[in-house]
């Protein structure tokens, strides 16, 4: 009786786990295991490779092109990471004011372009931003007196890829400060009022140290999100002019897909996998700080 | 205080203004893509002179965005409900039943937090070549199956249910797949339609994953087949406008539709709770 029980339990928890854990398996930690075990061969993309130990990686650290992705996907991350956090605050203190059904139009506003696809966002911009006919053309040349062709220019393409993503991902960061900001009890602020402080010294002792936490976070989350780009550089780009926008997705894929060295992109796939595991362990270790005070 | 109240109202004038500038290429977007192509290049104006649909109709009736949009449909449902009934029975057993490895699991499921998709891409792909599945359907949805944040968020929300009626439930005869399904789910609707549609979203917008496994224009995603138009028809903007907002439309829709569970959702994965 207690036999079968035991075998009836076991028997549930195995229907229950192995669907998901079979799956994990095999379009997952097999596919991690493969990325190591590829990246010390020399195997094209498509059939089998022969062990070269630590070839690949010994070429790529000869191999200008990595420097140049490794370099501009820092620049990237720093173009994109740092003001997207920072515009997600300025909003969400000017949005977090606004009451009722203004405060959700205007929300939604600035939420909206979150949820569209990428291609979808890297098509209304090379729209807007055409250098013969495109409606931002007339802010730029305010600047620059002439139309500039933004992403085939060496010294633009790179920040504008930066506002395109900080325009497509804002609203999310803008969401996390909002729900940081809404938190904060309204006593604080009607004590500050009494006691005679004004918006800035409100700000600078009350809100400033309540939403520090989100505000790590928020960089953090940026900061393993943008060391990922690829889509927005292929879409807009394609990694030029001159190399100006390659970064380390960009390098795998043409590695891969273009040259067929399954082995060489593996190793760029590997690198990547460490700078973004080191990058999730100082995420947790501030996350728990923040748990802890 | 007149003073404050001035900032008051030059503080929101410049919010809504911001607010009007943030969504205005969007607007640019839709109304460029009701011009006839001539007036799209001709002049600036920022309501059409005529309203012409035949963008629209080139891009349903002239392009492949009907199987694109076929195809998004398939995969993006497929991705949701595997993701969501996998996860769920994965996150119940982790939160209802002991047995043996369980912490084990919990824990290679948070790590796997720290593994970026991205760069299983090679990996990845010789696998899909080895199961004969590189410009199928399938392809695309197998390796989007696995989202860990579900089956965290989906414990974290089990943990919470209360002990006794699982007790109770268990008094009455039922089997776990019973208390799972007719006690847990009913109990955790709200947080199940969150997630579905955030993982609808996603898989719907999903890019470097389709656009890698498929290169005939047959099995496509919307999200990768447009980005193909221009290429064959040259650059026409209304055209390449109308095809972008048929493409948005469907996360458009259900996040208008849905934005507070969409909100939800994206709190909880983030690890703020909602």
């Amino acid at each position: 009786m207690f036999a079968s029980e035991g075998r009836k339990k076991a028997l549930t928890v195995v229907l229950m786990v192995a669907p998901f854990v079979i799956v994990y398996l095999i379009v997952f930690a097999y596919p991690v295991y493969k990325m190591f075990a590829l990246s010390f061969t020399n195997a094209p993309l498509i059939g089998d490779g022969q062990w070269v130990g630590f070839d690949n990686y010994i070429k790529l650290f000869s191999q200008k092109l990595f420097y140049t992705s490794m370099w501009n996907t820092g620049y990237f991350v720093l173009l994109s990471a740092v003001p997207n956090t920072l515009i997600g605050l300025a909003l969400a203190l000017m949005v977090v004011r606004l009451e009722g059904r203004l405060q959700s139009l205007v929300l939604v506003l600035f939420f909206i372009p979150y949820i569209l696809p990428v291609s979808v966002v890297t098509t209304i911009w090379k729209w807007v931003l055409d250098q013969q006919f495109g409606i931002a053309q007339n802010v730029i040349q305010l600047f620059t007196g002439h139309p500039v062709s933004v992403f085939r220019d060496p010294i633009w393409a790179m920040p504008m890829v930066a506002f395109v993503t900080i325009w497509w991902t804002n609203g999310f960061n803008l969401l996390l400060f909002i729900a940081a900001l809404k938190n904060i009890p309204k006593d604080y602020y009607e004590a500050a009022a009494l006691d005679g402080a004004s918006r800035l010294q409100a700000f600078r002792r009350i809100t400033w140290p309540l939403i520090w936490p989100v505000t790590t976070l928020v960089l953090t989350l940026q900061l393993i999100l943008q060391l990922k780009i690829f889509d927005q550089i292929y879409l807009l780009t394609e990694g030029g002019p001159f190399n100006s926008t390659y970064v380390l997705l960009l390098l795998v894929y043409r590695e891969g897909f273009r040259l067929s060295h399954g082995g060489a992109a593996s190793a760029i796939a590997v690198i990547l996998f460490l700078i973004i595991v080191a990058a999730s362990v100082l995420q947790y270790q501030l996350l728990r700080v923040r748990r802890a005070s | 205080m007149p003073g404050r109240a001035i900032g008051n109202s030059l503080l929101l004038i410049l919010t809504l203004f911001i607010a009007g500038l943030w969504a205005f290429p969007i607007y640019w977007a839709i109304i460029t893509s009701v011009k006839p192509e001539q007036d799209v290049i001709a002049s600036t104006t920022f309501i059409p002179r005529v309203f012409d649909f035949s963008s629209y109709y080139f891009a349903l009736f002239q392009t492949n965005l009907p199987t694109w949009y076929m195809n998004s449909v398939v995969t993006s449902v497929s991705v949701t409900v595997i993701v969501i009934v996998i996860s769920m029975m994965c996150a119940y057993a982790l939160s209802q039943i002991v047995f043996a490895g369980r912490r084990v699991l919990y824990f290679v499921i948070l790590a796997s937090f720290m593994v970026p998709s991205q760069a299983l891409i090679i990996s990845q792909f010789v696998l899909m070549q080895k199961l004969g599945l590189i410009n199928t359907l399938s392809g695309i949805v197998l390796p989007q199956l696995i989202v860990p944040v579900v089956v965290i968020v989906y414990k974290q929300f089990f943990d919470s249910v209360p002990k006794e009626l699982r007790e109770a439930a268990k008094l009455d005869g039922c089997g776990e797949f019973q208390i799972l399904f007719r006690l847990y789910l009913p109990l955790n609707w709200g947080i199940t339609t969150a997630l579905a549609i955030i993982t609808y979203i996603m898989a719907w917008n999903a890019f470097m994953w389709p656009f890698l496994v498929s290169n005939s224009e047959s099995t496509m995603t919307v999200t990768v087949g447009i980005t193909q138009v221009d290429d064959a028809f040259g650059i026409k903007y209304a055209r390449d406008m109308a095809v972008a907002i048929l493409a948005a439309m469907p996360v458009a829709v259900a996040y208008l539709l849905f934005q507070k569970r969409v909100t939800q959702a994206l709190m909880l994965s983030s690890g703020i709770k909602g």
